[in-house]
């Protein structure tokens, strides 16, 4: 009950503190929006190339948002030295990272709803499969988020939390499949776009909007999920190594 | 070890925190060498310690924030590296700097400190007004904490520290940079807290800090505990000879003749170029004769207030501060 209280409590005061501030926000509705218009101005097509144009912007939406906003909360928390302050709280290691990571997990998911409403307007989604939609957002905001806890444990200062979190971002969204289909790169990079997360969430997401996915749902959700457990024990073992020397 | 312990009146002999031949190393550094000491329970005890002479570890190995290469720590009979959660139920930490967030208000960072050990709200936010009336705070309670001064700064991180009640309290330098009436007030509170029967470890550069506060002092040098006894017990050798050295440095002929007509009751000899040795016949406090030192200037050693102290029990050659001097309250 008492971790209980404590966990509740770390989410809440992360929200209050950075996911609800107004520059965050505005970031939040401003980035997916301007996603959307890029690629829609890019595409040239009308409104019926939006279900095409949605798997993309609800993913590069959730990556960006995610990973940035844990791997610079967590590094600013560690120069300010009140990440101390929650390691000596009596709270297990993994307990304390799950409550300090679920604020930014519903924020990546809060700003992949920003394009599926602005696509509701514009396009008929009938057929898109919400279910998945949203479960494979919410898979690939995990795995951002503890990418991005990765990042921060690896790094001491916030500008190296940002060009390190580009340093995984930008490749992922090349070989994910999101511009280019998996099948068409070049086959040494191939295995590459295998052992990025973010490549099964498109996956799962190409196929409940598009009905075309590569793999079948649920090899998509348990290696997404994998990748989740691998990076979340990763960074607690940095943690435990870095911090509890 | 030096002189053997003497335990002070009304503390239970059964070591509340212990720490047995314990070896810490960073890389090529020895922290901690062998270091073995206990506190009872109810006990005021501290470090009094140059920089980097390993404080900051002891307390972190304590706190479960560093593990040992060898020897074991417990606190209230627990292991701290194999049950540091447990430990932490019934500790409190006040770091040397102040670890709170600063888009908090007071309030609300000791409500959350509340919360971290499972406090519920309505407790949470009943002994966050409580603490903050104690500790004069209560008009910057709805401030966000990064507008506070130092002092309040401290006041609040001591309060956040203390906020759950616990057995034990740590304290790493609590009254470092603060102005000499905030550190007054600091010392006080911290006094009031043992005199609640609070077992508390503390950490200082302050000569007159350990001298005021701490029922036992340990000087730690280089990582090894070099001496560790009553504060009485080191003191009263000193007092008794009524005899310093101090080492500062400027030219200790220059020194000494601006302290002899500063200080007409003691008696100032340059004993070597930087060294100047006082004699008296009563005791003598050392708070005004380094405040005067500070007062003149002295920068060649990069901080005016760092001189070594020798005579009694205080450890030779090593580097200690000296806070603004106050009267010994309380002790015999």
């Amino acid at each position: 009950m008492k971790s209980c209280i404590a966990f509740w409590n770390i989410v809440l005061k992360d929200i209050r503190a950075y996911y609800l501030k107004p520059p965050n926000i505005s970031w939040g509705l401003i980035f997916p929006i301007a996603w959307t218009g890029m690629f829609f101005i890019k595409s040239g097509a009308g409104s019926e190339s939006i279900p095409a144009l949605l798997t993309g912007v609800i993913a590069i939406s959730i990556l960006f948002s995610s990973t940035s906003m844990l791997a610079v909360t967590v590094t600013f928390e560690k120069k300010g030295r009140s990440f101390e302050r929650l390691l000596l709280a009596p709270i297990p290691l993994g307990l304390l990272m799950l409550a300090k990571t679920s604020g930014a997990i519903l924020f990546g998911v809060a700003n992949a709803c920003v394009p599926v409403i602005i696509a509701l307007f514009l396009a008929d989604l009938f057929h898109v499969v919400w279910m998945e939609v949203f479960a494979a957002a919410f898979m690939i905001a995990i795995a951002s988020t503890f990418l991005g806890l990765f990042i921060a444990v690896s790094v001491s200062e916030v500008f190296e939390a940002q060009t390190f979190s580009n340093f995984f971002r930008f490749p992922m969204i090349f070989l994910c499949g999101l511009f280019f289909p998996i099948d068409s790169l070049p086959v040494f990079l191939r295995p590459l776009s295998y052992i990025l997360p973010l490549t099964y969430g498109v996956d799962i997401l190409h196929g409940a909007i598009q009905k075309r996915s590569m793999m079948a749902l649920g090899l998509d959700f348990l290696i997404i999920m994998g990748f989740c457990v691998i990076l979340f024990y990763i960074s607690l073992r940095n943690i435990h190594r870095k911090r509890i020397v | 070890m030096g002189k053997q312990e003497t335990i002070p009146q009304g503390i239970h002999r059964d070591p509340l925190i212990e720490m047995d031949k314990l070896t810490k190393k960073f890389d090529e550094v020895t922290a901690l060498d062998g270091v073995s000491f206990g506190l009872r329970q109810g006990e005021l005890f501290g470090f009094l310690v140059p920089n980097g002479a390993g404080k900051s570890t002891t307390i972190n190995i304590f706190t479960g924030l560093a593990s040992p290469n060898s020897g074991t720590t417990r606190v209230g009979g627990l292991d701290c590296t194999r049950r540091p959660t447990t430990v932490q139920h019934i500790i409190g930490v006040v770091p040397d700097e102040s670890n709170l967030y600063p888009e908090l208000s007071g309030f609300d960072n000791l409500c959350f400190c509340g919360a971290l050990y499972g406090m519920h709200k309505d407790e949470s936010h009943k002994r966050a007004q409580d603490l903050l009336k104690t500790f004069g705070l209560m008009d910057a309670a709805g401030r966000k904490f990064a507008g506070y001064s130092k002092g309040m700064k401290r006041k609040l991180t001591i309060a956040a520290g203390i906020i759950h009640y616990p057995q034990i309290l740590f304290l790493d330098e609590p009254t470092t940079g603060i102005y000499a009436a905030g550190a007054r007030q600091i010392r006080q509170l911290i006094a009031d807290l043992h005199g609640s029967g609070t077992t508390i470890f503390l950490t200082t550069h302050y000569i007159e800090e350990a001298e005021q506060l701490y029922e036992r002092i340990a000087f730690i040098v280089r990582g090894q505990i070099v001496r560790i006894d009553t504060v009485d017990n080191l003191l009263h050798p000193m007092q008794d000879r009524h005899i310093m050295l101090i080492s500062v440095g400027r030219s200790g002929m220059t020194l000494s003749a601006d302290l002899a007509l500063a200080f007409p009751d003691l008696e100032f000899q340059a004993v070597s170029t930087g060294q100047v040795r006082i004699k008296s016949e009563k005791p003598f406090s050392v708070g005004p004769l380094v405040r005067f030192i500070e007062g003149t200037g002295d920068q060649s050693n990069g901080s005016p207030t760092v001189m070594a102290i020798t005579g009694g029990g205080f450890c030779p050659g090593h580097r200690y501060r000296s806070g603004c001097n106050e009267k010994r309250k309380g002790k015999g």
